[in-house]
């Protein structure tokens, strides 16, 4: 029997706004234990929620940027069930009326076009998080209580771990772009619930499905879908059963394990909150919303290459994430060589940061460091080679490129007398390789050149040591 | 006169005249309750020192006439589930036992800013459920006028420490009948005002769509003067109004002559005590003396009412209280044996038979495949009533109805949880609404129990509501005096 799974996805985001999504808390990660609360988010007697309203507009900029539908009426609901991290002992979410309905990602799995639908999405508030400490038992940290938070769900319509990667990889590019969240995955602002189905290949019937809560890397995603595909068809084949259950995924063992069964699932007892007038937004504050909205990748994408003229590939990188894109579009402004500052991003700048384990929204380098590096190449006052090294001491220190030259006295020697002189005198040391040349040897040319950036300490300008190389052998 | 008589508007003159002092008001009430708290056991908190301080600084803004309001220097007592910074919040619950807010309530703020002193906080059925206040974890209040009787409930405290001249003010929250069926039983008045109009902010929530603040006063004039104290929009509270309030003395003694009057039909059920009824007739006559119009109506889904009630705030109430796990303050038990014990334990042990019956109902009719047969149902009853008073309103004024079916019961009369949800069967139907009404003590029984009668208005109206209520007190015999006769 052949088999096909099928993936549907909850991705939890959360969003950026400086305040909390129902009280006047910062919204900031990390913070000693407890200092980032209030009665309000810590669920004291007699408190009230208030909504918001930055929420609102980042959730519905996050639905119109996947084609969803905004709507003009939703509501608050309670969601309840006991927990040491969940203060009220209900969460405050959406139940029936979500404020995004419908949507979709078009996405790209290797060079094949794909598309996910967007169930809906809803808005809610975060939990606090409990810290188990040896000895002294289990401690509880409010400070993530009442972070705002959206919940994207897709369809059923992903068929592998690799489809379910690439989709929220531009998922992620997607939500970056708009700027509601900044999606960093290490912090848990971007976090990913994993149901799994398997079935026949040609069925049109979905499989029993098992969810997996909480995976927080890309990698995890992909190991539990893979993992727990891997289980439901080896249990189908040998005659078994699939259980309708939540499992949890041991992301270093690769291998889930049975929480809860549908039976000891949760009865949440969602009714509308009566602390929270429903939501309205009018037509009007949706077009306000559409309009605010930056240019999203594809977009962005399709401009690099008809108005810069970038290849496809490079367009491609650039604007994988908004950080490089931005980074880049604000390096061309200052100088504008789209392609050359492109080239440099894609070996130099993409390369730094991956060594380095630094990520695009935190690079140390600004867009006019590398605008001016490229200059300084331009204009002759250094070579590409140093040009690479001295963008790396940018990377490194935040220093300036002109500083970084003049400090390590970089400046690429074009003095012909200087030059000539030095090339005398390395063909007057070297017999063997001029003999060489003379004898229809071209490398031995390579040689010399060499010779003489290393006696620069490769200072010296390429195309000029050619030149005088070549006069000199003709005389020698 | 004693100053412990004195209303709020007598008491504001003599204050504003230097007649008394504010240390010499509230040095006069703390010795009344010296002398009488306990034969009637109202208040849960007595903040003497706080209170006499509070005096002296009120005192000393008036002597450098920077006081902060006429009232300045009123003291008032606060229902227990209403926050007061640094003052014990205890909703009479084990659960919250030793529970000190580190915050105001809105109200309370309100009065701070006035200069109104809070002198202690009242005893009131365990999170205000109840209409007896009988189920207090710290034992039940007594009616100044029978003390083998409850005050009415779950403002219980509130009413029977004004009706014992402990204030001449206090706050009380209604969230079914919890303002107006105590003051009735106890023979003061007391107004829900509408839904909206105070802020819930730092009212410890029992049913968050039905819970309203509202004041208990020894008149009319007095629960005008209050709700200009406390109503008002406030931006913590979505579920405030955001218009203009009007000054809700205005026009109170300007008589109901024209004001058209609507009488439900069903009202007249069984089981409104003859005594109320006549009490309901003499009250409908002084109103037609005085010019008002009164015609028979009809009110359709009252008989509706109290079931839609239960669902909606008992299913509100479960998610509500479900915050008291132990887990961050308030009670917390002793022996548990992993978090689930933790929570089972700790609530099993701090809340009441009452509030646990409501959460039961409450889980019942939320949970999956019992939603729509009840919660959705009653969600639709509930509009069903409000388009009932709608119409009801596009003809009348006023609303007028018995407060309660009887005078007060003695207590442990009713161990029958049915028998006792049926004493707030008038007053029910207004908070489901989302209207205002007030009881104005109108009669007196043949036992010497007081006897009110309720008046409703459309939301906001409560400056028509006032004249009609005012123009009813003048009209009805002087209460007089509560005797603190009777008593285990």
């Amino acid at each position: 029997m052949n088999f096909e799974t099928v993936i549907g996805l909850e991705v939890h985001i959360e969003l950026a706004t400086k305040t909390k999504i129902f009280c006047g808390c910062k919204n900031e990660f990390g913070g000693e234990p407890n200092t980032h609360c209030c009665p309000v988010c810590i669920g004291m007697p007699g408190v009230l929620p208030v909504l918001n309203e930055k929420v609102v507009e980042f959730a519905a900029k996050a639905g119109l940027a996947l084609d969803c539908k905004i709507a003009n009426f939703s509501k608050m609901d309670r969601k309840g069930y006991y927990y040491p991290d969940l203060p009220k002992a209900y969460q405050i979410s959406q139940f029936d009326l979500p404020i995004c309905i419908g949507g979709h990602v078009d996405y790209k799995d290797g060079d094949i076009e794909k598309r996910v639908n967007i169930t809906r999405i809803h808005m809610e508030e975060d939990a606090g998080k409990l810290l188990h400490e040896a000895g002294t038992g289990t401690a509880v940290d409010y400070n993530r209580c009442g972070v705002p938070l959206i919940e994207i769900v897709t369809e059923p319509d992903l068929r592998s771990a690799d489809e379910a990667k690439a989709f929220l990889e531009t998922l992620k590019s997607i939500i970056q772009y708009t700027g509601v969240s900044d999606c960093k995955m290490q912090e848990g602002s971007l976090r990913c619930d994993v149901n799994v189905s398997v079935r026949e290949v040609g069925s049109t019937v979905l499989g029993t499905r098992t969810e997996m809560k909480n995976l927080n890397s890309f990698s995890a995603v992909h190991g539990a879908i893979e993992a727990e595909s891997a289980r439901q068809i080896a249990l189908i084949t040998d005659g078994g059963k699939v259980t309708q259950e939540t499992r949890r995924f041991d992301d270093i063992k690769g291998k889930s394990y049975a929480m809860r069964g549908k039976e000891e699932a949760h009865d949440y007892r969602y009714f509308p909150d009566p602390d929270l007038v429903p939501i309205t937004i009018t037509d009007e504050q949706i077009a306000l919303y559409r309009d605010s909205l930056p240019e999203l990748p594809t977009a962005k994408k399709q401009r690099f290459i008809d108005e810069l003229g970038l290849p496809e590939y490079d367009a491609d990188l650039l604007t994988g994430e908004r950080a490089i894109a931005d980074f880049f579009e604000a390096s061309i402004a200052a100088y504008n060589e789209p392609k050359k500052t492109s080239n440099f991003i894609m070996t130099d700048l993409l390369r730094l940061l991956k060594e380095n384990g630094v990520e695009p929204d935190d690079n140390p380098v600004q867009p006019i460091q590398l605008a001016q590096t490229l200059k300084l190449i331009d204009d002759g006052k250094i070579n590409v080679t140093v040009g690479k090294t001295v963008f790396e001491d940018v990377f490194k220190t935040g220093d300036d490129p002109s500083s970084i030259v003049e400090a390590k006295g970089l400046t690429q020697i074009n003095d012909t007398v200087e030059l000539s002189g030095m090339i005398k005198q390395i063909i007057a040391d070297n017999p063997k390789p001029v003999a060489d040349f003379k004898g229809g040897n071209k490398k031995a040319l390579t040689f010399f050149v060499g010779q003489v950036m290393k006696a620069t300490k490769g200072k010296a300008n390429p195309k000029v040591v050619n030149e005088i190389v070549q006069e000199e052998l003709k005389n020698a | 006169m004693k100053l412990y008589d004195m209303t709020i508007k007598q008491a504001s003159d003599a204050l504003q005249n230097k007649q008394i002092s504010a240390v010499e008001l509230t040095k006069g009430l703390l010795n009344r309750i010296e002398d009488k708290e306990q034969s009637v056991s109202t208040l849960n908190t007595v903040c003497a020192d706080f209170a006499l301080k509070e005096a002296e600084a009120s005192d000393k803004r008036r002597a450098a006439n920077t006081q902060k309001s006429m009232f300045d220097g009123i003291p008032a007592i606060i229902k227990d589930n209403i926050c007061t910074k640094g003052i014990k919040t205890s909703c009479s619950s084990k659960i919250l036992e030793n529970f000190v807010p580190p915050y105001n309530a809105h109200v309370v703020e309100r009065f701070a800013n006035q200069g109104i002193i809070t002198l202690g906080k009242a005893n009131l059925d365990e999170f205000a459920m109840g209409s007896s206040t009988e189920n207090s974890a710290f034992g039940a209040t007594s009616n100044p006028w029978d003390l083998s009787r409850v005050p009415g409930g779950s403002s219980g405290g509130s009413a029977a420490a004004v009706s014992a001249s402990f204030a001449p003010l206090a706050l009380g929250s209604d969230t079914g009948g919890s303002i107006r069926q105590p003051a009735s039983y106890c023979g003061v008045v007391g107004l829900k005002p509408t839904y909206g109009a105070v802020s819930r902010y730092g009212l410890v929530a029992f049913a968050s769509s039905l819970d309203q603040i509202g004041p208990i006063t020894r008149s009319v004039e007095d629960a005008a003067f209050a709700l200009n104290a406390i109503c008002g929009h406030d931006k913590r509270d979505t579920t405030s109004m955001d218009v203009e309030y009007p000054d809700y003395t205005q026009g109170i003694s300007d008589g109901v002559k024209g004001m058209k009057i609507g009488l439900p039909k069903e009202y007249f059920a069984d089981g409104l005590d003859t005594e109320v009824k006549d009490a309901l007739s003499a009250a409908v006559k002084a109103l037609e003396s005085q010019g008002a119009i009164v015609e028979e109506t009809t009110l359709p889904t009252f008989e509706y009412a109290l079931t839609a009630y239960y669902i909606i705030s008992s299913a509100e109430a479960t998610s509500n209280l479900s915050r008291y796990d132990g887990v961050k303050y308030g009670y917390r038990a002793s022996d548990f044996d992993g978090i689930t014990d933790l929570y089972t334990q700790t609530r099993n042990q701090g809340f009441g038979d009452e509030v646990k019956r409501r959460m039961m109902l409450g889980n019942y009719v939320l949970s999956s495949g019992y939603y729509d047969a009840y919660y959705m149902k009653a969600l639709k009853v509930r509009t069903l009533i409000k388009q009932d008073f709608d119409a009801l309103f596009e003809k009348y004024d006023c609303i007028i109805s018995p407060s309660a079916p009887a005078p007060a019961f003695k207590a442990g009369e009713k161990s029958d949880p049915m028998q006792m949800y049926l004493t707030d069967i008038y007053t029910v139907p207004v908070n489901i609404a989302g209207l205002t009404a007030i009881s104005v003590p109108c009669a007196m029984s043949n036992l010497g129990l007081p006897i009110g009668i309720q008046l409703i208005a459309k939301p906001m109206g409560e400056p028509t509501m006032l004249k009609a209520a005012y123009a009813l007190e003048q009209a009805s015999p002087p209460m007089g005096q509560p005797t603190f006769k009777g008593g285990a």
